[in-house]
């Protein structure tokens, strides 16, 4: 019985990566190969489509506004999350229990509920096609989750550290930054990592806010699709370069993951 | 912890709150306008009270979306909650090998949506496609473009190739909570595995799980990119979730009231899902 267990998990991971495979197969196809018939290589060989996205400017332009709102959305979700879960996690206050509620019914919202309202909202504030709008946006869901997740954390650091440091004279912001930031360190870390997750892999929002100069990676990939006729190769090219930020984020965070998750939040 | 009572803890809420009303209030506001008028163009607008609720309830087109999304909801949480704990039953327990689990089990987690969608698109092509030349070779019909029921496989399997590696992250983080003395006192009372799991594990995962199950819920009731890629709803409307749909009458149709309408009666169930997810998270809190 023993030695089969790694049976299980092995054959769930061959299960995720036959996509994965699938994908990098096609991406070194040339797109006449691909559509020409099935094989499990590519015969010739090529790595034209990753030189034609990394060399076109619709392409990696693409790549850079993606990373630039969501850089911009994670650092907005966790500025503003980090006073706000400290508040949730030291303070009774008035409304406090409804205003979390509140806070977490934003995270279950469906974005198809408010695609067409947030188009006309940033609109009419002159955000439309920036990466700041979509950056905005995506807080809607991913200010609930920081505030959440952190304040899982900062329940766990305990409240003697806090009045300590008022009687030895400190501040409360100087006390924030300089003693409570680096205890809830990995929380800051784990929180990050979800926020930059969930704003990487959106698409709805961010394809409804964009139009050409904001545009992100994976509406390049969609409309590429239907104006020059079906580039699979490129396509597939495309793709695996999305999974590439997302891939290395997962490696520096691993040994965190199963902490926040344990934390119950998420 | 016991908390202090402290009023002045509004100022630190405050920022999250100003931007978070930005998001969501104007925006609902602006749908709950659009849901009781009627438009002719021209930016006029008609008072109309309930008439678009009434409609879209009404409407076979409605009922047989929330009818497709509970199934598919359904499907994939008695798929992906059972195997997931299962998985996560017999990964690792430390060392490089769980590591590695982890890693590469988080991955499909972090692909675009799109991406997903359009990557199981070309796995799945009958014709050049791993899995669809794969399952015509060994003597299956199978074509997701014209085949509802091969259509609906598709989905399925590709939902629970994304998400089945968040019930194992869960139940994995679950497990590892677990101190090594009731294994142990286990080991002394000469308890079978199946007692281990249910009388120790099981009991020990229930909160996690609880989580693990709103969690999958909710993301697979609000599920629209990954579907709309890759089968654009089809064939016919056989695989048209609520979101699919909502999208399609409010930016493709411009149907706003009836859009609107929709938009709140979806939000109004997920709320309802969402206290019942708050209610249950608080007391396993408190115990």
């Amino acid at each position: 019985m023993k030695n089969f267990r790694w049976f299980v998990p092995t054959l769930y991971i061959l299960f995720l990566m036959a996509p994965i495979y699938w994908l990098l197969n096609m991406s070194f196809k040339t797109t006449n190969e691909i559509l020409g018939g099935f094989s499990l290589w590519p015969q010739a060989f090529t790595i034209d489509s990753y030189v034609e996205i990394l060399t076109n400017p619709v392409w990696y332009s693409g790549y850079l506004n993606s990373l630039t709102y969501v850089v911009m959305n994670t650092l907005i979700s966790v500025s503003f999350a980090l006073p706000a879960a400290y508040a949730f996690s030291r303070y009774r206050f008035l409304g406090d229990k409804h205003l979390f509620f509140w806070l977490l019914t934003n995270r279950m919202a469906p974005p198809a509920v408010f695609a067409l309202p947030f188009l006309q909202l940033y609109s009419s504030m002159g955000l439309f096609d920036t990466p700041l709008a979509v950056a905005l946006a995506h807080a809607l869901f991913n200010i609930p989750l920081s505030v959440w997740i952190l304040e899982g954390f900062m329940s766990g650091v305990p409240k003697e550290i806090d009045e300590t440091a008022y009687i030895d004279g400190y501040s409360f912001p100087r006390f924030f930054v300089k003693i409570f930031m680096p205890l809830i360190a990995s929380g800051i870390g784990v929180t990050a990592f979800f926020v930059f997750m969930f704003s990487w892999v959106e698409l709805l929002l961010a394809k409804t806010l964009t139009s050409v100069a904001a545009k992100p990676i994976a509406a390049v990939m969609t409309r590429t699709s239907s104006t020059a006729g079906y580039e699979l190769g490129l396509l597939a090219a495309a793709g695996v370069l999305t999974i590439i930020p997302g891939a290395i984020v997962i490696w520096f965070v691993r040994n965190h993951i199963a902490k926040g998750f344990a934390m119950g939040r998420v | 912890m016991n908390k202090t009572q402290n009023n002045k803890a509004w100022f630190l809420v405050l920022p999250v709150l100003l931007i978070v009303s930005l998001n969501a209030i104007v925006p609902l506001m602006t749908v709950v306008n659009y849901s009781v008028q009627e438009t002719f163009g021209n930016n006029l607008f008609f008072f109309e009270g309930v008439k678009w609720f009434r409609e879209v309830l009404a409407s076979e087109r409605f009922r047989a979306s929330l009818l497709r999304q509970f199934s598919f909801t359904f499907i994939i949480l008695a798929i992906e909650i059972p195997l997931g704990v299962a998985i996560a039953l017999s990964m690792p327990k430390k060392g490089i090998w769980a590591s590695v689990c982890l890693v590469l089990m988080s991955l499909p987690l972090l692909i675009p949506w799109n991406v997903v969608g359009a990557m199981w698109n070309i796995f799945a092509l009958p014709d050049i496609g791993l899995l669809g030349y794969t399952l015509n070779a060994i003597g299956f019909d199978y074509n997701f473009t014209s085949q509802a029921i091969s259509a609906w496989f598709t989905v399925i399997l590709m939902d629970v190739w994304h998400w089945t590696s968040l019930v194992v992250l869960l139940a994995y983080a679950g497990l590892r909570s677990i101190d090594d003395s009731y294994y142990q006192a286990a080991r002394i009372d000469g308890a079978s595995r199946w007692a281990v799991f249910r009388y120790i594990q099981l009991p020990k995962l229930k909160h996690v799980l609880t989580l693990a199950f709103l969690l999958r819920f909710i993301d697979s009731f609000m599920i629209y990119t990954e579907p709309f890629v890759l089968t654009g709803g089809g064939p016919g409307n056989t695989t048209t979730f609520l979101s699919i749909d909502l999208v399609k009458s409010a930016l493709g149709e411009f149907n706003l009231g009836a859009a609107g309408a929709m938009s709140l009666i979806y939000f109004l169930m997920t709320l309802l899902v969402c206290w019942l997810f708050y209610t249950l998270a608080m007391r396993g809190e408190e115990k």
